[in-house]
């Protein structure tokens, strides 16, 4: 520990901490737009300067110089007024005077520091300068005139997106920030938007909507994929107007993904509003009583003969109310693993990302099983990447499809078959792993979404253990989930057996299912459904919806309190910002009305209920924000490998649900990167 | 929406003969995992092989880039940095004439003038036939030979008007770029010593 | 006066030959073994004892600097040798080079050894080809006379030697941009500490100095730090080159003692002033990037470090800048800010947007196209700029602008006033 003295008060910090962060520690900010906590330091905008004794007779930059025993410094005093208002005044001259038109208005750092430090007027008689726009795809919106230069946005793109496109061209006053002029590569880029400390990126798809004191805030949990990023969603008279990620260190850090940002606008595009029912071949709006009176008519019936799929957003609280309304018919016929992922979901420690993020930087070697981390979890990836840029994460394999992570990795192979020959033992990439200090291993869906997956799974299982990546204080296994529901589905039994979906898919072809539940599940073989009667609970009119029997609309995740547990097992609640559109209804309340209409109406009435319920059935549910763990078991068994490759099932990362599918936005992103990647084709030809 | 391909990407570029030869001893200057740092030197051989237009093109710049490992970006953030890396034509005699004080003091500002009007150009202007580009440019570091203008990678000192007029009528004259005017001082100078 | 037999740098103007045998006549290359197996602290101390500061502007001890390096390092240890001269007025790197050039070889050799490393760069600015020319060619003699490689000059000491050149930024004579653009980046300095002598060229251990620093080491080790501080006052030791430019009638470089009287170098050297003394206006006495100095002060003003301060000016490259009364004086410096906010790297805020405004401001004044109360804003910018920026240049840049207020407001004023006068009369007329 190292003792200073800050503006006179004593002060203990850890070494090797910058001035600027032991004063942040110690409570006294230090105003700067160029220094980011998450980024390499530039200091180059100036306006951290303190004063250092002993020390030079110049104000230093906080933000670049290193603490040292017994140092004074002084964060304020006439003299660094008189510096940070010059910086101020510098940054100023060349500033467009264009708030009132500015989308940044009201959350602007340079609007902000020039409250402090500006001055009411200019001194400036000279012509500004003016520089021009430049592209950077669908999602950033440029003014490039009102950059003031700090770089943040080069550095993001270099350290944490590995995005080489944007850089600094020039010298001197002529310095601008560009792009090769084509859509910024990443999954991250919007995060640039929020790292801006002026108006000079802004979000395009929200830009000139809502000045941010007129937002309502509400915090929630990304469903896009399975982190479980923390989200803070804005809304406007009933209408979600932007997303933007909440700080959670463990989790998402700061960032979220471009899906999980700008899909928003699907949420007010094909949705369903009100019940249907399918008369004479066509669906037809109804009531909800005489939907939910047929729908209970036909599940009397079938008794034990219904079964349910749920999708891959469900909250744990619809998932539960599903499983007991099943449940109660006597039905064990229910699964959220509508894409055909095997895997036991009776054995906690194989289906979690049992590292914990938080983690993966002490990882020195990494074997990827058939996931690409960075379109199925990119924050996730950005964590892979520094660890790979700090030096800390050494050696990467891939198994699979290759694709480019943006961190160098060995793609071994396609065919599961090298799965065998690593569980084996006798192989170089062996024995790097098993050297390594802090191996791990990510499966992913594109192995587990086979006929096989259990089979692969048993051998990651196989290959972790004999490359000692479960050891006292480390468990290198981790299954990187694609959904945000299939943690849930998983810890309160809705998912069953190691066949996953496909026992039950055959049920339905072969007639021993006659009510089929199908909630916010699209993406699964609709043939299948063809012989029951389905029941489609859902948001969006999609291809379900399309031949369902009946549609009973359902809430989207931002207009709902719900429960999801992300791929590390952390359980995190989210609330609702806007109201349903139309008639729609949370899940969890649809599925307790048709309970009352069957005549077997749960104990619980609310979601506080519910939540009791759940929590007593399942205890460690009851711990909010924290990973689960369990005790290494072997996986499953041996079996037969299938002799073809392990392939990308996924061909686009911005169109993977319902809200995304609906969304303007992402869908300018694909057309987006399709060119990007077709003209890097002719250009590579 | 597929962009066009810029117009010199379809050519390719390779660094040929001695131009080759000398790119591969300045990579040879620095250590391993540091090639990098010939940039700028490969940068100044491709735009001198690139006789025609005296600049780097586009496919150049891929070469360069892929050669040293760099990303593209990266790479025009330097050529934009540095004064005498051309991404646009440059013509046959780059004429650079100094601006700053020391050279002011002794008649830089009338040679600019006396240069715009004989070749027709402006500063940063190319001739229309490509012989000629003017730039002005600050200290070239000859103050004590000054006022200097530097032609291609030579620098003419001590220059009056009628040396400027003389200088400037041979170059029009034809090709010389193997036979220059006599560089250095135009008063009879070897170096900077005291005259008379 | 210096005498003919102190003179370091023999072959200032190009009399004699510049190849290897004409260069060991002039005894460049003179058992320079014995010099080496000195040893490295040995070498340090003479040159500590010497009283050399460096002569690339900031006059920093150089034995001193050389002490910071690390005794032992597990990474290399580099001397790179700043060539980029650009400071305008300065010329005197570019004469050692192409008339002396083994000079600076072997003192590269020598320093080296001072500072542990056995890896040399010399960063030469991009628009001297041909002095880029002559020393790769010396440089190629040496190897292949064995006095650079492997057991360098028979001293058993491997020392390699390589040229790097420049592009076209002044930035890169500031010593951390230097090593970024050795490094292959754009030169933009950087952040200090760490010091390159810490953390330097890739990352290792590290010092810069300048070519007439290096060059005049092997001078000092034959003949002994007591001869070089023998010369000039107190702390202001040695010999030095300057390069006199501008109004004078002979414009030259002159190696002479330090602490020389300025107008002594002027009147002695370069033929005095253009018109006479009394017809000189201002001196810049250390190139652009110090204060000018009015015709008085110039009278007793000493060329060394420590006059040169005391009268609020700077030694700097001791490029003396000569101006006579016919100068345009608030010109002759808006042209000086031109070039500084044409050779910020425009990485920090105050340098970026500080030196393009200071300088429209005076391009105005120069054309009286300005308010009276805009000298004092002008001034006031300039203070907002020093100091406050990552190197140097910020410093720079405001330094002759304050020179220029503080020695010539009233040139200013007037300027302004006629102007105003200028433009009401048509008013007054009608």
């Amino acid at each position: 520990m190292v003792k200073v003295l800050i503006d006179g008060r004593e002060h203990e910090c850890e070494e090797g901490m910058t001035v600027l962060q032991a004063c942040e520690q110690a409570g006294v900010e230090i105003p700067r737009f160029c220094y980011h906590d998450r980024l390499s330091i530039a200091g180059n905008c100036r306006m951290c300067l303190v004063k250092i004794s002993p020390g030079p007779p110049k104000p230093q930059a906080s933000c670049a110089l290193p603490i040292g025993e017994g140092m004074k410094i002084t964060t304020d005093s006439p003299s660094l007024r008189s510096a940070r208002k010059g910086v101020m005044e510098f940054l100023l001259i060349n500033h467009p005077l264009d708030c009132p038109i500015c989308d940044q208005g009201g959350e602007c750092d340079l609007q902000d520091q020039a409250l402090a430090y500006g001055f009411d007027r200019s001194r400036f008689a000279e012509n500004k300068r003016a520089t021009g726009e430049k592209f950077m795809g669908p999602l950033v919106k440029t003014v490039m005139t009102r950059c003031i230069h700090c770089t943040r946005c080069v550095r993001f793109a270099n350290e944490v997106a590995g995005v080489d496109t944007i850089g600094m061209l020039g010298r001197g006053e002529d310095v601008e920030i560009t792009t090769l002029e084509q859509t910024l590569d990443s999954e991250l880029s919007g995060n640039v938007i929020d790292l801006c400390p002026v108006g000079a990126l802004t979000a395009k798809p929200s830009a000139f909507r809502a000045r941010s004191w007129e937002v309502e805030k509400t915090d929630s949990i990304d469903v896009m994929d399975a982190i479980g990023s923390n989200i803070r969603i804005d809304s406007k008279q009933g209408r979600v107007l932007r997303i933007l990620p909440r700080l959670h260190e463990e989790v998402n850090e700061e960032w979220i993904s471009d899906k999980a940002r700008f899909s928003c606008d699907g949420l007010t595009r094909q949705r369903l509003d009100q019940p249907y029912i399918r008369k004479e071949g066509k669906l037809v709006p109804v009531p909800w009583q005489e939907a939910l009176t047929l729908v209970a008519t036909k599940t009397k019936q079938a008794r034990a003969r219904c079964a349910a799929i749920a999708g891959n957003q469900c909250d744990v609280e619809s998932l539960y109310a599903l499983k007991k309304l099943l449940e109660g018919q006597g039905s064990q016929m229910f699964d959220a693993r509508q894409g055909g992922a095997q895997f036991d979901p009776a054995l906690r420690n194989g289906y979690l990302f049992n590292t914990t993020f938080a983690r993966v930087a002490e990882s020195d070697a990494l074997l990827i099983v058939g996931a690409n981390p960075r379109e199925d979890a990119p924050t996730l990836n950005a964590r892979l990447r520094q660890a790979w840029l700090h030096g800390s994460l050494k050696h990467v394999f891939g198994i699979g499809a290759s694709c480019d992570l943006t961190y160098p990795c060995i793609w071994l192979d396609d065919k599961p078959q090298r799965l065998v020959k690593l569980a084996g033992g006798k192989d170089g990439v062996f024995e790097t792993l098993s050297q390594a200090k802090r191996p791990m291993l990510i499966v992913g869906y594109d192995a587990l979404e086979r006929n096989d997956g259990k089979e692969i799974w048993h051998l990651c299982g196989v290959i972790a253990e004999k490359a000692s990546m479960v050891q006292e204080g480390w468990n290198g296994f981790n299954m990187l989930h694609r959904n945000a529901s299939s943690v849930g589905a998983c810890e309160i039994g809705f998912n069953r057996g190691l066949e996953g979906i496909q026992p039950l898919l055959v049920a339905m072809v072969q007639g021993d299912v006659d009510v089929a539940f199908v909630m916010e599940a699209d993406d699964f073989d609709l043939e299948s459904l063809k012989r029951c009667f389905t029941v489609y609970i859902g948001h969006h009119g999609e291809r379900t919806a399309a031949q369902a029997d009946v549609i009973l609309p359902s809430a989207a995740y931002t207009e709902k309190d719900g429960t999801w547990i992300n791929t590390e097992g952390r359980v995190q609640q989210g609330f609702a910002a806007v109201s349903p559109p139309g008639a729609a209804q949370a899940a969890w309340r649809i599925l307790r009305a048709l309970a009352e209409e069957l005549g077997e109406p749960p104990a619980w009435n609310d979601l506080q209920g519910l939540r009791t319920s759940l929590v007593q059935e399942h205890p460690d549910l009851g711990t909010l924000d924290r990973p689960l763990s369990a005790a290494w078991q072997s996986l499953g068994k041996a079996g037969v490998l299938r002799e073809d490759a392990i392939v990308a099932k996924r061909d686009n990362y911005y169109m993977t649900c319902p809200i995304s599918r609906a969304s303007e936005t992402m869908s300018a992103c694909t057309r987006a990167r399709r060119a990007l990647r077709s003209s890097a084709m002719t250009h590579a030809a | 929406m597929v962009q066009p391909m810029p117009a010199t990407s379809s050519a390719s570029f390779s660094f040929r003969g001695a131009f080759a030869e000398r790119a591969k001893k300045e990579l040879a200057k620095y250590p391993e995992g540091r090639k990098q740092s010939a940039v700028l030197a490969l940068l100044d051989l491709a735009q001198r092989q690139n006789g025609k237009t005296n600049c780097v093109t586009d496919a150049a710049m891929a070469t360069v880039a892929s050669m040293l490992d760099m990303p593209r970006m990266r790479l025009e953030e330097i050529a934009s940095f540095y004064t005498m890396i051309h991404r646009k034509p440059v013509g046959k005699y780059h004429l650079q004439c100094c601006m700053t004080t020391p050279c002011m003091l002794r008649g830089s500002d009338d040679l600019l003038p006396l240069i715009e009007k004989t070749l027709g150009i402006r500063n940063t202007e190319t001739s229309p036939d490509g012989r000629f580009t003017l730039s002005k440019v600050e200290c070239l570091g000859a103050c004590a030979n000054a006022p200097v203008v530097q032609i291609n990678d030579d620098l003419y000192e001590d220059l009056t008007r009628d040396d400027m007029e003389t200088l400037l009528a041979q170059l029009k004259k034809g090709d010389l770029t193997k036979n220059m005017p006599k560089a250095g001082s135009q008063r009879g100078r070897r170096g900077a010593e005291p005259q008379g | 006066m210096l005498k003919d037999k102190d003179r370091i740098f023999t072959n200032l103007y190009g009399q004699a030959g510049v190849d290897l045998p004409s260069s060991k006549k002039r005894g460049i290359w003179d058992r320079t073994a014995v010099l080496v197996k000195k040893g490295r602290a040995k070498i340090v101390e003479e040159v500590k004892a010497s009283g050399l500061r460096g002569r690339g502007g900031a006059g920093f001890p150089t034995g001193l600097k050389w002490s910071f390096m690390p005794e032992h390092s597990p990474l290399p240890v580099y001397l790179v040798v700043n060539a980029d001269e650009s400071e305008p007025g300065t010329c005197k790197d570019r004469d050692m080079i192409r008339f002396d050039p083994h000079r600076l070889l072997e003192g590269c050799l020598l320093s080296g050894v001072a500072i542990g490393a056995h890896h040399a760069y010399i960063y030469i600015r991009g628009e001297f080809v041909r002095e880029a020319e002559v020393l790769e060619h010396a440089i190629e003699e040496a190897y292949k006379a064995g006095l650079l490689g492997k057991n360098a000059a028979k001293s058993g000491y491997d020392f390699d030697l390589y040229l790097h050149r420049g592009a076209g930024a002044y930035i890169c004579g500031e010593e951390t941009a230097l090593l970024e653009s050795l490094e292959g980046k754009k030169g933009q300095p950087r952040l200090k500490p760490p010091f390159p002598a810490a953390c330097g060229l890739y990352g290792c251990p590290t010092t810069v100095n300048n070519v007439e620093t290096i060059a005049v080491v092997p001078t000092i080790l034959r003949r002994g730090a007591a001869w070089f501080s023998s010369f000039g006052r107190e702390n202001n030791h040695g010999t030095k080159v300057f390069s006199i430019s501008g109004h004078v009638n002979s414009p030259c470089n002159v190696e002479e003692v330090m602490s020389i009287p300025l107008k002594d170098l002027i009147e002695k050297h370069a033929g005095g002033v253009r018109g006479g003394w009394q017809n000189l206006l201002a001196v810049i006495p250390g190139g652009s990037s110090v204060p000018l100095l009015p015709r008085t002060l110039c009278e007793t003003a000493l060329m060394d470090y420590s006059s040169l301060q005391e009268l609020n000016s700077g030694l700097g490259t001791g490029a003396v800048i000569v101006m006579d009364r016919s100068t345009d004086i608030v010109r002759a410096i808006a042209r000086i800010a031109h070039f500084y906010k044409h050779e910020s790297c425009g990485q920090c805020t105050p340098c970026r947007e500080g030196t393009g405004w200071m300088w429209r401001v005076l391009e105005r004044m120069a054309e009286g196209r300005a308010e009276v109360a805009e000298i004092e804003l002008l001034l006031q910018v300039s203070k907002q700029v020093e100091g406050h920026t990552i190197c140097a240049l910020g410093d720079a840049a405001a330094w002759p602008i304050q020179g220029l207020i503080r020695h010539f407001r009233s040139n200013i004023v007037k300027r302004i006033e006629a102007r105003q006068l200028a433009e009401r009369q048509p008013v007054a007329a009608q």
